[in-house]
């Protein structure tokens, strides 16, 4: 097992450093930079321009330069911001937080609902509520989450029972601890509940037709013959073995998560890396960029590996050079 | 792999109708087929179903709100028309305040100058989705923004197929090193995260284009991300059929590898790739859309369902006039249309995977 973990870090090493590359060699090759739109102000002379330039390296062929962020970061340097002058791992470290904070609290959600939800469904096949269940998950899986976040905030708007947009109150600083809490749980509601509802109808859908898969298992027509009680048969031993598989999605729905935040983010004005990304991109902002592909493909990895360990733990069967030649 | 509304091209999932069910979901599928086709053929005689020109700007009618289609009573149809509005008259200009005009009518035709449905008076000013600050009918910019919203699924899909399906039977028709190689390739592009990298590639995007390589760029962009996980799964099916009595045959028989791949093996991947592209067309409609509505994908003046929504990003904009999430609402139903005929075509490739259920 340690083997296998090892291999796998391994194995995100190259990944890491194609999509580095990758990235760096589009934002590079953008037409203009983010001095170009500073050699507009005619109140900054070209040759500070050009000192600025060679501050952060520009003019060198992009190879070198790619090589030399690389180097960077191998010693935990992320390199300095173009537009805001500090340094990257500083402008990141203030954001990944809210990213994290919601991808997480979505995740929980998702399961929180799906799990009994789809049991639910399942237990009551056919009947009026498995068909509302289902028609919502459909809907839930087709409605864009961007739309849905306009929906919740123009909820939000009319009622006034939730913030627009945002992670804390303007008068966050003056709250109480519990105040504090109860204040990011409040602004966390809506974004939550956009980024949780595509992944929440998804795995109701696949949990239904696992337990419905189980039901014919030759186990469980043993464990009823013995006259288990049907809610031990269900719980003990169709739901147990119908959640292993969803134990690995857990962790590429993190992944899923973390981009479907990106997004949420922008449109709901959260302070997150999706958020901060997407600043960097309009001004070209070259190291911030990577800096976040870099954190933000970092994450992604971390959670699927997350997701094989917990595999690992859950079910002991797994053969692990299979589930390497199976991906 | 889970997909919400925003998220990567990924696995199937399976449309379970229960035992008796089937016809009822067929039906669905035949809404959804139409509704689809009503879409696209809008797109397609955008200028004939549209009433303005996407960028006319009615300067004294900014943020009007949608008029209300009356049907008049039949005795009229003839004299006067079936359908007529009612005008309306901005009379507080600061809060966009509009009035309604009860006792005067336009009249609408159908086919009346040209149009599919339009005012007899060429003067007449109707706004049926409202407008935008600038006085831009919103119905008419809804209708052109559909051709570029709906292009964009159909062009992304036929690269990343062609392109996803080439790399899947190349890799699993010939195994040994290359297999491996393009399988590593494929991980890498499928363990990118997909919005960050799209929203890095964006930056290429250089802002004097035309609106028309614009569109081609982003959907290059976009196919690019999504070729992967399509040929992982080809490459599966290929590797399975290789095997196959058949195929030996073929080969023993003395066929050439393209005659082969083109007559037998590609035939046999072909189910699963009609029902995974259907389903990928939304991924691709709702990236442009993401892309469009953060400022980075379709730009003034042209238009898609993705940029028009973005000035819902404005919260007075949001509050006030809310039909500008009409776009929004066409977005869902396309999605939605193509979720349903993809879950239906598979059930009609592969009766085993619904039937068992």
């Amino acid at each position: 097992m340690l083997a296998f973990l090892l291999r796998r870090i391994a194995q995100m090493v190259p990944l890491l450093l194609g999509i580095t590359f990758i990235s760096f060699l589009v934002v590079g090759l953008a037409p203009g930079d983010f001095f170009s739109a500073l050699a507009m102000n005619p109140s900054i002379s070209p040759d500070a321009i050009a000192a600025m330039k060679r501050e952060f390296g520009y003019g060198q062929p992009l190879v070198v330069r790619y090589l030399a962020w690389l180097g960077q970061v191998v010693r935990g340097d992320l390199g300095l911001s173009v537009a805001h002058r500090i340094g990257v791992a500083t402008l990141i470290g203030q954001r990944v937080g809210n990213t994290l904070l919601l991808a997480v609290a979505a995740l929980i959600v998702t399961w929180a609902a799906a799990i009994p939800l789809g049991v639910l469904v399942a237990v009551r096949r056919g009947r009026l509520s498995d068909r509302a269940l289902s028609l919502f998950a459909f809907l839930g899986m087709s409605v864009p989450n961007f739309f849905l976040a306009f929906l919740l905030l123009r909820l939000a708007l009319f009622t006034g029972w939730f913030p627009v947009g945002g992670t804390v109150s303007l008068d966050y600083e003056q709250l109480s601890l519990a105040g504090k809490l109860a204040d990011r749980l409040h602004h966390l509601v809506l974004p939550t509940i956009v980024l949780a509802t595509g992944g929440m109808a998804g795995l109701m859908r696949l949990m239904r037709g696992a337990i419905l898969e189980l039901q014919r298992a030759d186990f469980v027509r043993t464990a009823r013959a013995k006259g288990l009680p049907e809610r031990v048969v269900l719980f003990k031993h169709v739901l147990r073995n119908a959640l292993n598989p969803f134990v690995t999605l857990a962790g590429y729905e993190l992944g899923t998560l973390l981009g479907g935040a990106a997004l949420v983010e922008n449109v709901m004005n959260l302070q997150g890396l999706g958020a901060l990304m997407l600043e960097a991109v309009m001004a070209l902002d070259i190291y911030l960029v990577m800096g976040s592909v870099l954190i933000g493909s970092a994450m992604l990895l971390v959670g699927n590996l997350l997701a094989d360990v917990a595999l690992m733990a859950v079910d002991p069967r797994i053969d692990f050079s299979r589930l390497e030649a199976a991906r | 792999m889970i997909e919400p509304g925003g998220g990567v091209a990924g696995e199937l999932v399976v449309a379970e109708p229960g035992p008796g069910r089937r016809s009822r979901w067929r039906w669905r599928a035949g809404i959804s087929g139409a509704v689809l086709a009503f879409l696209y053929l809008t797109a397609a005689a955008a200028p004939w179903v549209a009433l303005y020109p996407p960028n006319r700007q009615h300067r004294d009618a900014p943020n009007a709100p949608p008029m209300r289609l009356h049907v008049n009573p039949p005795a009229r149809w003839a004299s006067e028309s079936v359908l007529y509005v009612h005008p309306q008259r901005l009379v507080d200009s600061l809060r966009r305040r509009y009035e309604v005009d009860r006792s005067a009518r336009i009249p609408l035709r159908f086919g009346a100058r040209g149009h599919l449905l339009a005012p007899v008076d060429p003067d007449a000013r109707v706004l049926l989705v409202g407008s935008d600050a600038l006085g831009r009918d919103l119905y008419s910019r809804l209708v052109y923004g559909a051709r570029v919203s709906l292009a964009v699924g159909l062009v992304g899909v036929a690269i990343s197929t062609v392109v996803g399906m080439t790399v899947g039977v190349v890799a699993g028709y010939s195994g040994g090193w290359t297999d491996n190689l393009l399988m590593r390739v494929c991980e890498i592009m499928m363990a990118l995260p997909a919005f960050y990298f799209l929203l890095a590639l964006s930056a290429v995007i250089p802002p004097g284009l035309s609106p028309a390589e614009t569109f081609l760029l982003i959907v290059a962009l976009m196919s690019f991300i999504r070729w992967a996980g399509f040929a992982r799964v080809v490459r599966g099916i290929v590797a399975g059929i290789r095997e196959l009595e058949y195929v030996q045959a073929a080969r023993a028989l003395g066929a050439s590898t393209p005659r082969i791949l083109l007559r037998h093996v590609v035939p046999a991947a072909s189910g699963y790739a009609i029902v995974a592209s259907t389903l990928a067309i939304p991924g691709f409609i709702l990236g442009e859309s993401a892309l469009s509505l953060l400022g980075l994908g379709i730009q003034e003046p042209s238009t898609s369902w993705g940029s028009l929504l973005s000035d819902a990003q404005n919260l007075t904009n949001l509050d006030r006039y809310p039909w500008i999430l009409a776009p929004g609402v066409l977005i869902a139903v396309t999605t939605m249309a193509f979720n349903f005929l993809g879950d239906q075509i598979r059930d009609r490739l592969d009766p085993r995977a619904t039937a068992e259920r």
